[in-house]
């Protein structure tokens, strides 16, 4: 019994350190006051200037570039990354080895190499920089964890089925959508969720390759916004609603994965 | 006829990852390949080891190198004596609770890390605490915690229980079967735990800058202020250390972790 107690204080102790800090947030999303920690009496004020009146011209582009180069980047690599699964399952042992090595480098290689080495070559091509060179480097980092969340279903998947559809007279086509896809859509689409999670977390790669046209995603505003001093205060509502929104998306999630089960 | 040979092209499936192939080549290998071409250039594009004598011979990076090398060990550390005993207990917990649980720790990483981040410097200001190198270890250990309590769990919850109740059955107390059952067992997760740790952290600038108010400087923050003064080759020269750094631990880390390709987060 003590011994449960202790193991469950831990664990909230360990979480209380995790969520202090975005505690802070959310509730001085509350105030209006310019600098965080500063508590001048509740307000919807920032809420209000984040939602209706749109004062933050900048902040708003900066979200929306943000989400499109989120999704395009994905959708890129969910399609990129499933072929290649498909074609990888089919290569001869030692070929796969090596493309699975190969494959590994974006996941392993730290942030600033990625960023550093892209850079150097969109210099050395003479390409300038600017949403597109962004949406490629993030390609080239997302693929490989798409690749890595289709290639397990297709191990698991029963090759014969496809083989059988062909036997029956489907065409490679039909066959694809009909005995393949289905398979796959469940690797493809947490493959798409972490492609996008990892596209609109990313900071270092973007501020390599995004040149100095103004361009803006929510990750280098804010560095911008903390090297200026400070936190542009509409960006406590904001990570407030994401926070929220998140949190309820996954208990909706976990409700219905535990209703599914009984 | 285009089409038809298209169509032959398509239906051998191992084909299917030529685009692929296509763009690891233009966007992987070929930049890796030119930060060696830029580390072994002067300005001018004649070869020299000139970048690398820079390195050896200026005390300012040499020391942010090991700064940052010593700086990310410890975090690692603290993570696992942290981490360990909270994938132990979730391991524990029936599965729906650990579920939620894990989920709960999972959680804030989708608030943006530089929000979060300021947000620790806010609660530091909020508790009267200076900022400097103990705010730096407690946001590098805030920021990747998770990184190591999921791979750990992840393989203490495969763990073939009758295994554990073999060593009871043979009389091992319950701590000699902790340390050597339950921790040997581990050692996969424990292996890329301390990877998903210490390679992010050895080249992250920004939490640094912010948790320090530029007080301390890591070895990412040198890189990236050399490209962006336009010291690219110096900027590659110091890039490739850190490759070498990188590679030489993922060596070391596949050794240890070679038996389990499940242990980690992928």
């Amino acid at each position: 019994m003590m011994k449960r107690i202790f193991a469950g204080s831990y664990l909230g102790l360990l979480l209380v350190m995790l969520y202090a800090p975005i505690l802070i947030i959310i509730i001085f999303s509350f105030t209006e006051a310019k600098v965080l920690g500063n508590w001048t009496g509740f307000s919807l004020k920032l809420y209000r200037s984040l939602l209706v009146t749109g004062v933050h011209h900048s902040l708003a582009s900066a979200l929306w570039n943000t989400l499109i180069i989120g999704l395009i980047a994905a959708f890129v690599s969910m399609l990129l990354g499933t072929m290649a699964a498909i074609g990888i399952f089919n290569l001869r042992p030692r070929a796969r080895k090596a493309v699975h090595l190969v494959n590994s480098i974006p996941v392993l290689n730290p942030d600033i190499i990625t960023a550093i080495s892209l850079f150097l070559l969109f210099v050395s091509l003479g390409i300038s920089q600017g949403m597109t060179t962004v949406i490629l480097a993030h390609i080239s980092f997302c693929t490989p964890y798409v690749v890595l969340s289709v290639l397990p279903r297709l191990i698991r998947m029963n090759e014969n089925l496809y083989e059988a559809a062909l036997d029956l007279g489907a065409t490679p086509f039909q066959a694809l959508r009909k005995i393949m896809l289905p398979e796959l859509k469940p690797g493809m689409i947490s493959g798409f969720i972490l492609a996008f999670t990892l596209s609109i977390d990313d900071f270092v790669v973007t501020l390599f390759t995004i040149g100095n046209q103004g361009l803006e995603t929510l990750s280098t505003y804010i560095y911008a916004d903390a090297r200026k001093g400070g936190l542009t205060p509409e960006l406590r509502p904001l990570s407030a609603i994401i926070f929220i929104s998140v949190l309820l998306m996954l208990l909706v999630i976990n409700r219905r994965a535990a209703k599914n089960k009984s | 006829m285009a089409q038809p040979k298209f169509l032959t092209l398509l239906s051998l499936r191992r084909n299917w990852a030529i685009p692929y192939l296509l763009y690891l080549f233009v966007f992987v290998l070929i930049p890796l390949f030119l930060i060696v071409m830029y580390a072994f250039m002067d300005t001018e594009g004649t070869a020299t080891l000139a970048n690398f004598r820079k390195f050896w011979m200026q005390p300012e990076a040499l020391n942010t190198f090991i700064y940052s090398v010593g700086i990310a060990l410890i975090t690692t550390f603290l993570c696992l004596i942290l981490g360990f005993p909270a994938a132990y207990i979730l391991s524990k917990t029936n599965t729906r609770g650990a579920r939620i649980l894990i989920l709960l720790f999972i959680l804030p990483m989708w608030i943006n890390f530089l929000i979060r981040t300021l947000a620790t410097v806010a609660l530091f200001d909020f508790l009267n605490l200076p900022l400097g190198q103990g705010a730096l270890l407690f946001g590098m250990v805030y920021n990747f915690l998770p990184f190591m309590i999921y791979p750990i769990y992840n393989v203490l919850q495969k763990t073939d229980q009758n295994l554990i109740e073999a060593a009871q059955d043979l009389g091992a107390n319950p701590r000699q079967v902790f340390l050597k059952t339950i921790v040997p067992l581990s050692v996969p997760g424990i292996t890329s735990g301390i990877m998903m740790v210490f390679m992010p952290v050895i080249s992250t600038f920004a939490i640094a800058e912010l948790l320090t108010i530029n007080n301390i400087k890591l070895f990412g923050s040198t890189l990236q202020e050399n490209i962006y003064n336009g010291m690219w080759n110096y900027g590659a020269a110091l890039s490739l250390v850190m490759l070498l750094l990188i590679g030489v631990t993922s060596l070391l880390g596949s050794e240890g972790g070679a038996k389990s390709e499940e242990g980690g987060l992928l």
